[in-house]
């Protein structure tokens, strides 16, 4: 075992992929020599060469297209958009081509890539690197869409994504990256060296993909959550006293319902929680699955806290940020209703 | 004080109720383009992505340096196909008139294109074809009964009545999925071939796309990965003049030629008579060739006419004059093919008719037996349970519970 950044974590199962499996290749902007703007690829192009590890020209629909195409032939691409907000000129080949391609041959052809983007604000980013469009990808059929929240689910949740027979869309919160953020920003972050999730394994693990996490056991709410969001949960559940049940989701599709239905039928109540904008935002799934199925077990409405339905601003970060003190409102809200 | 600055909207030559024009075509003699050897430098056959390589001339004679080397009986068996693409058409027109399938596209003067290409390739190398290359697929022996239960969505459709008819898909054959998306499988057909570069296989891709569809980012984005990465790859564009209503000026704009939009990229770029069965084949040994020799990524474009509709949705006669297609100056590409077999002394009138017949009842018959397994509106159909197989590997918790609702 060893203490990971998720940033370590993220480059360590791709290095435990690439060493298994002579099919995985890893190229995207700046991922080659340099080692990624992050540096989740740093060292694989001297490791493996540079025929697995390599520079894209910045094409997002030509690293995508590029990456079915070798899919299709055989090998097993893990591609990197430098930004979430970047993938838009790729989203013809993701949802149109990657997702539909066994469907539309019926099995004949496959398409077993790994898109991993960095998603999420709280650097500074302003709207074109702060960005959550997991519910673009959430809509899509034929995809699957994980939210890793720490190092150790990264690592494990990549190395499933990339043995995946599915192409897979890896949302990488980038506040997360180095430490377990919870949205105080006025605050120092305690180092993932600190924190029992950054003792991450040095050798080959999986995480099943469809299979959240309880981050915190509780009676009295219900928090639904995933990526940047679980810590501003966490602490908004010490911050208050409010006894929440936090559940990582760590993959959005599929979604692991029963760990969902367990927890609202025990609780009654129940918050849905994420960075990215409200309106037609994943939470508008959560909420239709909770009241579908934990109806009558409900004391009190679904409430959602999620990003302003605004673009990402830059100075105005931590008013569109929902951090600690609007979840713990929404906190209270849901404990005092009858 | 300058003039008002103007708008341009370009305009085809002419409009319907005018006369045929193709004055703006430059047709070179058969025979007159050089061929260069393979490892040519790129920048020593600029010319050639301004002219058009041909080989059949006026007397149906076989001229010049880019004439195949092939046997009679291969030339005949290359007529065979484009014959069995046409009868083929014709019946697939009619079934859709009929009732029988809810869409067809018809090759209709475009025959030599696929069918000429195919031959050219070795096993193993795959194509991303667009909607008009199913001469990929007849020149490959794939069974016409195969294809016609696609085109039914009966329930012995390879594809499970999933895909739109003509969208076929075959592995086997070298043919990849297609995708009603343009453009976007020229750049899978790249990253393929920089797969087979990475495993140091043997195998080349084809890519394929029309003339309208290169406006599409994708087939920048495409000539740029193959230039960089010099994948093993042949990008064909089919320029058939027409993009359903559009002109191919439209998607030109002032690039004079499609086959020029390769020479930025550094990419060789050849032009070709797409009606002339052996210069495509030629060239598309030569570009082959150049691939599979690790000389990197060749664009050619295939000049050719699209002498029926767009597809059974379209009629061609609100946007171009009615006659249009007999004034297109390279001709039919089965007449011509047949002319020049017949003037080597290969073929003869009397021949073709009894292949004509035999070709009819062929398809006629395998016709009948895709029937048997159904038509879209009548007999056997795909199971409703295929619309949640293979949406992933196995199917997730949701599309489970999704598939019960169906009662399934």
């Amino acid at each position: 075992m060893a203490r990971m950044t998720m940033i370590e974590a993220i480059r360590s199962a791709m290095d435990v992929s690439m060493e298994r499996d002579p099919n995985v290749v890893v190229f995207g902007e700046d991922v080659g020599f340099f080692g990624g703007v992050f540096r989740c690829t740093a060292g694989l192009q001297k490791k493996y060469g540079a025929s697995r590890c390599f520079d894209a020209p910045i094409s997002e629909c030509g690293i995508v297209g590029a990456a079915i195409g070798m899919a299709a032939y055989g090998l097993r691409p893990c591609v990197e958009i430098q930004f979430a907000d970047y993938m838009y000129p790729a989203y013809d080949q993701i949802v149109s081509e990657a997702a539909r391609l066994r469907h539309r041959s019926a099995g004949d052809f496959t398409c077993p890539m790994v898109i991993r983007m960095p998603t999420g604000g709280g650097i500074f980013g302003g709207e074109t690197h702060s960005q959550s469009p997991e519910a673009l990808f959430t809509h899509v059929a034929g995809l699957m869409t994980v939210v890793p929240s720490n190092p150790y689910d990264a690592k494990g949740l990549l190395i499933s994504a990339i043995e995946s027979p599915d192409p897979i869309i890896f949302l990488e919160p980038k506040r997360l990256y180095n430490g377990p953020f919870d949205g105080h920003h006025d605050r120092p972050v305690t180092a993932w060296s600190k924190h029992e999730l950054g003792e991450t394994p040095e050798g080959h693990y999986t995480i099943p993909l469809g299979k959240a996490a309880l981050r915190r056991e509780g009676q009295a709410v219900t928090v639904i959550t995933y990526g940047s969001m679980v810590y501003a949960a966490l602490a908004a559940a010490e911050e208050t006293g409010v006894d929440a049940e936090v559940i990582d989701l760590r993959t959005l599709v599929p979604l692991d319902l029963e760990t969902i239905v367990a927890s609202v039928a025990k609780t009654g109540r129940c918050l849905v929680l994420h960075e990215a904008t409200l309106t037609s935002g994943f939470g508008a799934e959560l909420a239709a699955v909770v009241q579908e199925h934990c109806f009558y077990h409900l004391e009190a409405p679904i409430l959602r806290v999620a990003g302003w339905d605004t673009p990402y601003p830059h100075a105005q970060e931590w008013a569109y940020y929902p951090g600690p003190a609007r979840v713990g409102a929404a906190l209270r809200e849901l404990t005092e209703a009858a | 004080m300058s003039e008002p600055l103007r708008f341009h909207v370009p305009e085809p030559a002419s409009r319907p109720g005018g006369k045929p024009d193709f004055s703006g075509v430059v047709i070179p003699e058969a025979g007159s383009v050089d061929r260069p050897p393979v490892d040519v430098d790129p920048t020593e056959i600029r010319d050639l992505a301004f002219s058009i390589i041909r080989v059949l001339d006026r007397d149906g004679q076989a001229v010049g340096p880019w004439a195949p080397d092939l046997s009679n009986e291969e030339i005949v068996r290359g007529l065979r196909h484009m014959m069995t693409l046409r009868a083929f058409d014709a019946r697939m027109m009619m079934a859709q008139r009929q009732g029988k399938t809810s869409f067809y596209m018809q090759h209709t003067g475009e025959e030599a294109v696929a069918c000429a290409f195919r031959v050219a390739l070795s096993p193993g190398d795959m194509n991303f074809p667009t909607y008009r290359q199913a001469g990929l697929l007849i020149a490959d022996n794939y069974p016409l009964v195969d294809m016609m239960c696609q085109i039914f969505s009966n329930e012995r459709d390879p594809l499970k009545g999933r895909q739109l008819p003509i969208m076929y898909s075959s592995k086997a054959h070298g043919f990849f999925s297609i995708s009603g998306n343009l453009t976007t499988q020229f750049l899978q057909a790249v990253g393929w071939a920089m797969g087979s570069a990475i495993k140091g296989d043997d195998k080349i891709a084809v890519g394929w796309v029309g003339d309208g569809a290169t406006a599409e980012s994708d087939f920048h984005a495409a000539l740029v990965f193959a230039s960089t990465y010099k994948a093993p790859v042949v990008l064909n564009v089919v320029n058939n003049q027409w993009a359903i209503s559009t002109f191919q000026g439209i998607a030109a704009g002032g690039s004079g030629t499609f086959a020029a939009r390769g020479l930025g990229f550094g990419i060789p770029a050849l032009r070709v008579d797409g009606n002339d069965y052996l210069a495509v084949y030629s060239v598309a040994k030569w570009a082959i060739e150049r691939a599979r020799c690790n000389l990197g990524p060749t664009l050619v474009e295939y000049v050719t006419y699209r002498a029926g509709a767009h597809s059974t949705s379209d009629d061609p006669s609100a946007y171009r004059p009615k006659a249009e297609s007999e004034g297109w100056p390279l001709g039919d590409p089965v007449l011509r093919l047949k002319d020049h077999l017949i003037a080597i002394g290969a073929w003869s009138a009397e021949r073709h008719v009894q292949a004509e017949t035999e070709i009819m009842a062929e398809v006629v018959a395998a016709q009948k037996e895709a029937e048997q397994h159904g038509t879209l509106h009548a007999g056997g159909k795909p199971s409703t349970r295929d619309i949640f197989e293979d949406v992933y590997a196995e199917p997730p918790p949701h599309l489970r519970r999704q598939r019960q609702q169906i009662g399934i």
